[in-house]
C-alpha cells in the first residue's frame, strides 16, 4: 500500500520523464540519427538506380532464365512478408492475451509490419516484365470491355490479401498513435503543431475518447487476427498451387509459411528494438525482462517451426520420385546449394536455439542481436532453397535443368530493401514517438508488486 | 454448315520419334515464320533462347554402345493446362479448337505460366528482340513481333489456321486434312510432325494417334495434352539394354 501511494505521488513527475525520453528524438534528433539516416538513404539511392537500369534495359539485366524465371526478388518478398507478421503477432496477440510486457515493444513490431509489408509488395512489382502495365493490373482495369483480372490466379489473391493486411496494419498503427500524437502536438510550436493538431484529430483524452480509442484497438486486434493467418498462408500459394514444380507442390506450406514468418518477425523485432535503445538511449524502456519473454516466445515458435520444416522434406521425399530426389539432391549435397542449405540449418535452428535456452543469452542485448540476426540470414535462405532448386530441377524433361546466379542487380535491389526498410522506421521515429508513451504509463501506473514469501514479484492490478 | 459449326476442329499433332533424326529443321522453320527472336551465342549461353519447339537430346548407355536419343517439344496444348489458372491478367486462355492461346497485349511479364509448364515450353523476351537490317524483310507480316516483357510460346502456327479456315470458306467446302500445316511440319524431312483436325475422323492424326506406340509427354501430371507422341522402335534394341 505505502508503495502505490509514493508512486501516485510521482506521477507527475514520472509522466515528465517519459514524455522527454521517448518524445526527446521528434523533437531534437541526435547527431547519429541523421548519419545512420543518410547511409540508409545513399544505399536506398543506389538500389532505386538498379531498379530503373532494370525497368529501362529489362529483366535481361538479372540472373534469371529459363526455367529459372523467379528468383532473388521473389525471395525477398517472401522474406519482407514475413518479417511483417511480427506485428500482428505481438500486438493483436499479446493485447488479447493481455500481456504486460509487449508494452514497449508493440509500435515497434507494428512499423515494422506496415514498412516490410510496403517494400514486400513492390518486389513482384519490379519484378515483372511490363511493371508499368500490372500497376493497374493490380488494380481491376477496364470495366467498360468486361477484362477482369483472372481471380482464380494466386497472384490476384496476393494483392488482394496484402493490401487488406495493410491497410488494417497502417489503421492498427494509427489509432494507438492519436494519443501520442496529441502529446506532441502540445510540446511543438509553428508548422508542425499545426500538422500534429490534424493528424491528432482532437484529441484531448476525455474519457470518451479513450474508451473509443480503446475499443477500437481490441476490435482491429481481433479483426486483423483472420488475416494475420491468410497473408502468408495466400503467399504460400503462389507456390503450393503450381503443380508442376517439385518442392512447391506441398500441401503443409500455409501453416509452414506462417509459422516460419512468426519465427523471423518476431526476430526481427528483436534486432529492430536493441538497435533503436542503443540509437535512442532507451535504457529504462526495453529492459532485459521484455527481450527475455521475447526469447521465451522465440523458443516456442522455433520449435514449431522446426517441426512443420522437417514434415515438409517427409512429405516430399514419402512420394520417392525420381524429380523430386534430384530437387531434394540439389537443395541439400549439391554445391553451392549445399553450403547454403548447411548456413541455413545452423542460422535458423541449430546455433540460436539452444542459446536461447540460457536465460544470461536471453537477457544479454548482444546475444540477443546477434541471434535474432542469424535467424533472419537463416530465414531468408530458407526461402531461397524452397524457391530456387525446385524450378531449376523442374520435371523429368532433364534437358531443360539448370542452376541460377543472380546478377548485381539483384543483389544492390535485395540490399537496398533492408536499407528502404531501416529508412522509413528511422523517419518514422522521426515524426512519432517509437515506443507508445500512452501505453507505457498506463503500465506504470498499473505496475504493482505482490510478495511471496520473502521475494517481491512485479505484477499488474487490473480491473475486471 | 450446320455440322461444322456444331464441331469445330480440334488442332492436334502427331510427333513420330521413331522419324526424328534431330535435325532441326522445324525449328529454323518456326523461326523464321513466327519472328521468334534471333538466338545469338550470348543468348544462348544465358539459357535465354527463344525456340518454339526445340530438339531435346539425350544420351542413352555408355560409350561405345552410346545413342542420340531426339525428342520434339513444343507447347503441348493441354486440355488442363496449368499455365491457364495461374495467369493473373487472362493473357492465355483455351480457345473453342483446343488450342492454348497467348494474347501479347494483355501480358505483363510475371512468368508465373513459365513456372508451371512442365514443359518449359514458355518462354520469356528478356531483351527486346532486335533482328539485323538484312533482315527485316524477312518479318512475317502475318504475326505479331513480340516486345520486351512477355510471354510468347507454340501457337500451332495460329495465323496459317485462320488463313486455311478463311480459303475454304471461300472456296466453299469443309476443311479437309491437310488444308492447314504448321510450319514446322511443312520442313520437317521425314514427316516425323503430323498436324490435323482430332475431330475428324479420316484425318492422318486420328490415325496415327490410334497407333499403339502412342504416348503422351508427363501423362501422369494430368494436363491432357493435344500433341501425341509415337515410340521409337528401336531393332537393335535388346531387353534392357540402355537402361542400367
Amino acid at each position: 500500500m505505502q508503495d502505490r501511494a509514493i508512486a501516485g505521488q510521482n506521477t507527475q513527475e514520472v509522466d515528465r520523464k517519459i514524455n522527454q525520453d521517448l518524445l526527446g528524438n521528434v523533437l531534437a534528433a541526435p547527431m547519429r540519427f541523421w548519419l545512420l539516416l543518410g547511409f540508409l538513404a545513399l544505399v536506398v539511392a543506389m538500389a532505386g538506380g538498379a531498379v530503373g537500369y532494370m525497368v529501362n534495359q529489362g529483366l535481361g539485366v538479372t540472373g534469371l532464365h529459363r526455367p529459372v524465371m523467379w528468383g532473388f526478388m521473389i525471395t525477398n518478398f517472401v522474406f519482407w512478408v514475413g518479417i511483417s507478421h511480427a506485428g500482428v503477432m505481438l500486438s493483436a496477440i499479446l493485447r488479447l492475451s493481455q500481456a504486460e510486457w509487449r508494452r514497449p515493444a508493440t509500435r515497434a513490431a507494428e512499423v515494422v509490419t506496415v514498412f516490410a509489408l510496403m517494400t514486400a509488395i513492390m518486389m513482384p512489382i519490379i519484378h515483372s516484365g511490363r511493371p508499368w502495365r500490372t500497376l493497374y493490373w493490380a488494380f481491376p482495369y477496364d470495366f467498360s470491355r468486361g477484362i477482369w483480372p483472372n481471380v482464380r490466379s494466386p497472384l490476384v489473391w496476393d494483392p488482394a490479401a496484402i493490401t487488406t493486411y495493410l491497410t488494417s496494419s497502417i489503421l492498427f498503427v494509427y489509432v494507438a498513435l492519436i494519443p501520442d500524437l496529441a502529446v506532441a502536438r502540445d510540446r511543438s510550436t509553428g508548422i508542425r503543431k499545426a500538422i500534429y493538431s490534424v493528424v491528432a484529430m482532437g484529441w484531448r483524452g476525455y474519457p470518451r475518447q479513450w474508451r473509443l480509442q480503446i475499443i477500437a484497438g481490441f476490435l482491429l486486434s481481433a479483426l486483423i487476427l483472420p488475416v494475420f493467418v491468410s497473408v502468408h498462408s495466400i503467399v504460400s500459394w503462389d507456390f503450393a498451387v503450381a503443380q508442376s514444380v517439385e518442392g512447391w507442390h506441398s500441401t503443409i506450406f500455409a501453416p509452414y509459411f506462417v509459422i516460419g514468418a512468426v519465427l523471423s518477425g518476431v526476430s526481427a523485432v528483436v534486432t529492430v528494438m536493441i538497435i533503436l535503445r542503443y540509437l535512442f538511449k532507451w535504457h529504462d524502456y526495453i529492459t532485459s525482462d521484455t527481450i527475455d519473454s521475447l526469447g521465451r516466445l522465440l523458443v516456442v515458435v522455433a520449435l514449431a517451426w522446426f517441426y512443420f520444416f522437417a514434415l515438409e522434406i517427409l512429405f516430399g521425399l514419402y512420394t520417392l520420385e525420381n524429380s523430386e530426389l534430384a530437387l531434394r539432391k540439389m537443395q541439400m549435397f549439391e554445391p553451392p546449394y549445399s553450403y547454403l542449405f548447411i548456413t541455413f540449418l545452423l542460422t535458423a535452428f541449430v546455433i540460436p536455439v539452444p542459446l536461447w535456452l540460457f536465460r544470461s543469452v536471453r537477457r544479454s542485448f548482444l546475444w540477443m542481436t546477434i541471434t535474432t540476426i542469424l535467424v533472419n540470414i537463416g530465414m531468408w535462405l530458407e526461402r531461397f532453397l524452397i524457391i530456387v532448386p525446385g524450378m531449376a530441377r523442374k520435371g523429368d524433361l532433364t534437358f531443360n535443368w539448370s542452376t541460377y546466379h543472380p546478377s548485381i542487380i539483384e543483389i544492390l535491389i535485395v540490399i537496398g530493401t533492408f536499407a528502404l526498410v531501416g529508412m522509413l522506421i528511422l523517419l518514422f521515429s522521426k515524426v512519432a514517438p517509437l515506443i507508445p508513451i500512452y501505453d507505457v504509463k498506463e503500465g506504470q501506473i498499473l505496475r504493482d508488486k505482490i510478495t511471496i514469501g520473502k521475494v517481491d514479484v512485479p505484477a499488474v492490478k487490473r480491473e475486471e | 454448315m450446320t455440322t461444322q459449326h456444331a464441331q469445330s476442329p480440334k488442332w492436334s499433332m502427331v510427333v513420330d520419334a521413331d522419324r526424328c533424326t534431330g535435325c532441326q529443321a522445324c525449328v529454323v522453320a518456326c523461326q523464321a515464320e513466327n519472328n521468334v527472336p534471333l538466338n545469338t551465342d550470348d543468348i544462348f549461353k544465358q539459357k535465354r533462347a527463344i525456340e518454339w519447339i526445340r530438339i531435346e537430346r539425350y544420351w542413352e548407355g555408355e560409350y561405345p554402345n552410346i545413342k542420340a536419343r531426339f525428342l520434339p517439344v513444343l507447347c503441348q496444348h493441354c486440355e488442363n493446362a496449368p499455365c491457364e489458372p495461374v495467369c493473373p491478367v487472362y493473357a492465355t486462355y483455351h480457345n473453342d479448337q483446343g488450342m492454348n492461346v497467348q494474347i501479347y497485349n494483355r501480358c505483363i511479364g510475371t512468368r508465373y505460366c513459365a513456372n508451371n509448364c512442365p514443359y518449359n515450353v514458355r518462354f520469356f523476351n528478356f531483351w527486346e528482340p532486335v533482328w539485323p537490317e538484312s533482315l527485316r524483310n524477312q518479318l512475317n507480316p502475318d504475326v505479331t513481333v513480340r516486345s520486351r516483357g512477355i510471354m510468347e510460346k507454340c501457337s500451332f502456327c495460329i495465323q496459317r489456321i485462320r488463313a486455311g479456315t478463311r480459303r475454304v470458306k471461300k472456296e466453299g467446302r469443309a476443311l479437309a486434312d491437310g488444308d492447314v500445316v504448321p510450319a514446322c511440319a511443312q520442313a520437317c524431312p521425314t514427316d516425323a510432325l503430323v498436324f490435323g483436325n482430332m475431330h475428324d475422323a479420316g484425318s492422318r492424326v486420328r490415325k496415327m494417334s490410334e497407333d499403339k506406340r502412342h504416348y503422351r509427354l508427363l501423362e501422369r501430371s494430368g494436363t491432357d495434352p493435344n500433341v501425341i507422341y509415337l515410340k521409337r522402335v528401336d531393332p537393335t534394341a535388346t531387353e534392357g539394354a540402355g537402361h542400367e
